[in-house]
């Protein structure tokens, strides 16, 4: 970078030791949990909106790319520097946690750790529902920026469904406010709701206010086995048109399961085609009442065995099958690629057996777990980035898999986000229109295209490259 | 490739998928807060060093800072084999030292003036003062095992200050054996560690007299050696080997049920042997058959009955060894010991797994950095406010009296071994 832009950078930045510029720093901030490396020419740790505004300043100045970066555990790419540049860390401002139970928000600067919200919440009897895998590890910014969701989403909807405001640093340097702390603002353009999702190319988070809702008083876990995979979709069809709204219901395959028991044995067993794992919570009685609800409508559908949890501790035994997944399918082979493709709920049972085709087509290492309750299933193929025939195919495969959700009328991505790992893609979700609609939106916001350029849009002649 | 890259454990670096579950385990990241100083960061390091894409040189300063703790591996998902990444990284720089001719021994000279001579003004203050005295026993240790050959010299200067610390020599004699009364429930071969012999040596003798009374018969092996932890974290594979194999045969010619020690670092060394023979059959199932039988005291008193005479009505809080949670995995034994003899009092950390900065010889190369992770973990600890600090291990032991004093909390609190703890409540002394 050109010594004069250094110059007012130290001067937005005062304390040194959060510019970072050695080799190993740069290198350290190249990668995120997807694929793809990509150099920064500079790392900078901000602490205030006032210094995100001023290095975006400069960045339009100078025309420098700048990528804000929470803890990186994006799956598609968003933190990637591709167009090096600088590299904006906020995963080090976390020091604003404030629960207020009285308006029932919470206000929390950009880097707090997702998990840390719930835990602070729950204090006062209060919940930060949205759960993403990633929780203990994500940034509250990270998780705006993807708009991700988890397991708890099914009952309780998504992170842009808890944002009431957001103090956001635009691509030209200027602070501003959007939505408020109220639950219901129709005042002007939901701009809050724009930037939750866009992954960091039409503004910088820096601060947030949050909606808590009244902690559900009591939960219950139950895991149901089927002989036959279809069951298993029927099931939650049948439970969802029953009047319960469960707080989680996860699958996992049968090839999940023996990775399971391979990995580690917990009695699972290994000829079911199917497990669904169902979390109740509200009041005690009213879930008991659920509870025996369910247990009929399993028998009806050709479920094996019901277990239910009697105690905290057997609920987490429970759930440590679906834990175990992740470890588990990547013993043989180190590589997963985690797709989150997604379908409307009642597509499940077609899309599995879509699944299956090309899981026997492409000879490839498919397991499939994840959010069956939203349609939300996460096929994960395992592979070995260092062998470049198999990622050619393991391509063609993830493509086969987008092909297959968009045929039935689902989408590229239910919460991971576009990135760089699907952009190429966008063509086959959306048409001309509806990508140019999109383009004049983030050039109104940035018309220099400096805040996380190359990333959401397709860039001719882009693929999806998986090998090294 | 450089032949030292080539020590890299290139392969393992593959299972790392860069999730990030560790940054949130990892001491150094929180107070550095750096990606570079994080385990994701450290062993994308090491894998872009093993490709030839960045210099060896640039892993020296994140690998010099990382504790060892080791907290990444217990969270990890997917299994990575931090510890042996970290190994072959320790081995690769301390190879590429060695050859690039600079003398060694200025250079950690140097590394010991700069980090730690500097601060004299600092060390002068009570807290620092007791630590550091504490820390130069370390120099009387390295002289019995050896280690003297790759301390700095300097440490002499900081010797001469300070008291002397009793000599193998002048310390008491302990009996070499004891034998219950009865027929004995266990034969135990006791490994008495260096430091903790050199300057615990009383808890080592409470550690015998509790396995005897359990019922064990208890033997303090002849001809046993260090247990080459500090060696291998040090990257000196071969030094480490050494001392693994004068064990591994020391051990050998008694048969025992069980080698018993109370030392958590130690302990980790002694249940990893078998990795130091990876390309050597005949002393990788030596090494097994040894690491086998290597457990925690905790492990084994928790299986004997306890001759307890009275409950200790003290507020009591742990700091576990990391090396025995993350290494060892022994968690659950020594909070029951605890809770056995002091039932409601026992206060338990908020973040009983963050690393207290100790970290072998960490604290005294990278003084700064472990007395910033030593803070984040008296805070913690203040706030349980206890009368006991418990731990399984010498470093953490000095480390926590170093936390006491700093925080000026010497006339109130102490530092125990969770064996001080039990004699105490057994009446055995
Ligand atoms: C093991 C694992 C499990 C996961 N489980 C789930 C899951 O269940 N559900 C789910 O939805 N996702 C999941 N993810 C994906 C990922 O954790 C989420 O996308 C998360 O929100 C990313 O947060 P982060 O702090 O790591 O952000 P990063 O990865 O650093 O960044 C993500 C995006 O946010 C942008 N960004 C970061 N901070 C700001 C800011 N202050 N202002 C503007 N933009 C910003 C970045 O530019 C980037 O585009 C999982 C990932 C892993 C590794
Ligand atoms: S938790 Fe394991 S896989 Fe994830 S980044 Fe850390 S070392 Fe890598
Ligand atoms: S061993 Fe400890 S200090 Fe080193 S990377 Fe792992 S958690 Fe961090």
């Amino acid at each position: 970078m050109q010594t004069e832009a250094d110059q007012q950078l130290k001067q937005i930045i005062h304390d040194p030791g959060r510019i970072l510029f050695r080799e190993e720093d740069l290198v350290s901030y190249g990668y995120d949990a997807s694929f793809g490396f990509y150099k920064p020419d500079l790392v900078v740790q901000a602490a205030s909106a006032e210094e995100v505004a001023g290095i975006l300043k400069l960045a339009n100045r100078y025309k420098i790319p700048v990528t804000p970066r929470g803890q990186a555990s994006s799956l598609s790419g968003g933190p990637l520097p591709v167009k090096g540049g600088i590299v904006l860390d906020l995963s080090q401002w976390n020091d604003k946690l404030i629960i207020d139970s009285e308006d029932m928000v919470a206000v929390v600067s950009p880097g707090v750790v997702t998990a840390q919200i719930d835990k602070a919440a729950s204090k006062y009897g209060l919940m930060y529902p949205p759960d993403p895998g990633s929780s203990q590890v994500s940034t509250i910014a990270g998780n705006l920026a993807e708009n991700s969701g988890g397991p708890r989403c099914l009952k309780y909807g998504v992170t842009k469904d808890y944002v009431i405001g957001l103090k956001v640093v635009t691509p030209q340097g200027e602070i501003i406010h959007t939505g408020g702390r109220t639950v219901k603002n129709v005042t002007g353009y939901d701009l809050t709701k724009l930037i939750v999702g866009s992954e960091g190319t039409l503004g910088v988070i820096t601060e947030a206010t949050l909606r808590l809702i009244p902690r559900p008083p009591a939960s219950r876990t139950l895991m149901v086995i089927f002989d036959h995979f279809v069951d298993s979709g029927t099931m939650v069809t049948r439970v969802l048109t029953s009047g319960i709204l469960p707080s989680k219901i996860e699958m996992m395959d049968q090839a999940s399961i023996q990775a399971v028991e391979a990995y580690q044995p917990l009695g699972l067993p290994t000829d079911a085609e199917a497990i669904l794992l169902i979390e109740l919570d509200g009041h005690p009685a009213a879930i008991a009442d659920e509870l025996e609800k369910i247990r009929e409508i399993a028998a009806n559908s050709g479920a094996r065995k019901v277990t239910v949890a009697e105690s905290d501790d057997d609920a987490r035994e429970l759930w440590k099958a679906r834990k175990l997944v992740s470890p588990a399918i990547v013993r043989n082979k180190p590589t997963k690629i985690s797709e989150d493709a997604t379908v409307p709920r009642s597509k499940i049972p077609e899309f599995c057996s879509r699944l299956a085709q090309i899981k026997k087509k492409y000879q490839i290492d498919l397991v499939v777990f994840g959010h069956a309750g939203d349609g939300n299933l996460h096929p994960n193929i395992i592979c070995d980035k260092r062998n470049k025939e198999e990622m050619k195919v393991v391509e063609k495969a993830v493509e086969a898999i987008f092909q297959a959700a968009l045929d039935l009328g689902g989408t590229l991505s239910g919460e991971h986000g576009i990135g760089t790992m699907k952009s190429a893609y966008m063509p086959w979700e959306f048409g001309p229109q509806e990508l140019d609609m999109m383009k004049r939106i983030k050039t109104a916001w940035d018309p220099n295209n400096i805040l996380n350029p190359s990333k959401i849009f397709p860039v001719p002649g882009q693929k999806l490259v998986l090998s090294e | 490739m450089s032949a030292e890259s080539k020590k890299l454990a290139y392969n393992e670096t593959f299972d790392c998928i860069q999730c990030g579950t560790c940054l949130p385990a990892c001491p150094t990241y929180k107070t550095m807060g750096k990606e570079t100083q994080s385990p994701r960061g450290r062993i994308n390091l090491v894998k872009m060093a093993a490709e030839g894409k960045i210099d060896l040189d640039k892993l020296k300063e994140p690998i010099d800072l990382c504790l060892g703790c080791r907290a990444c591996e217990r969270v990890c998902p997917t299994n990575v084999h931090y510890g042996r990444i970290l190994e072959s990284a320790k081995e690769a720089l301390y190879e590429k030292e060695k050859k690039s001719g600079s003398p060694l021994k200025r250079f950690e000279g140097n590394l010991f003036y700069k980090q730690v001579f500097p601060k004299k003004q600092m060390m002068d203050t009570a807290g620092t003062l007791l630590w550091f005295y504490q820390k130069s026993g370390l120099k009387t240790v390295a002289h019995k095992t050896g280690i003297t050959k790759w301390l700095p010299d300097n440490l002499e200067t900081f010797e001469k200050v300070t008291p002397d610390l009793s000599s193998p020599g002048q310390r008491h004699h302990r009996p070499k054996k004891m034998e219950p009364h009865q027929k004995p429930l266990y034969k135990i071969g006791f490994f008495t560690g260096c430091i903790m012999d050199t300057m615990f040596d009383r808890i080592n003798d409470l550690s015998m007299k509790l396995l005897s009374a359990c019922g064990c018969e208890v033997i303090a092996v002849e001809g046993q050696k260090c247990c080459g932890a500090l060696h291998s974290h040090g990257g000196r594979s071969e030094q480490a080997r050494e001392l693994a194999r004068q064990n591994i045969e020391s051990f050998e010619k008694e048969s025992l049920d069980y080698i018993v020690n109370n030392a958590g670092g130690c302990g980790a060394m002694l249940s990893e042997y078998p990795h130091l023979f990876q390309d050597d059959d005949e002393w990788r199932e030596r090494a097994e058959r040894f690491s086998e039988r290597s457990v925690d005291i905790s492990v084994i008193l928790s299986k004997l009955k306890l001759p307890i005479k009275k409950k200790i009505n003290r507020r009591i809080t742990y700091q576990p060894s990391c090396h025995m949670t993350n290494v060892q995995k022994v968690v659950a034994e020594p909070v029951r010991l605890i809770r056995m003899v002091c039932g409601p009092c026992f206060h338990e950390l908020d973040e009983p797994n963050f690393c207290c900065g100790s970290a072998g010889i960490y604290n005294v190369v990278n003084f700064d950095e472990s007395m910033k992770i030593l803070d984040v973990k008296m805070a913690d600890v203040k706030d349980k406010h206890p009368d006991f600090i418990v731990t399984t291990n010498p470093g953490c032991l000095l480390q926590m009296k170093a936390g006491i004093e700093r925080e000026h909390l010497t006339d109130r609190v102490q530092v125990i071994h969770l064996v001080e703890l039990l004699a105490e409540a057994c009446d055995i002394d």
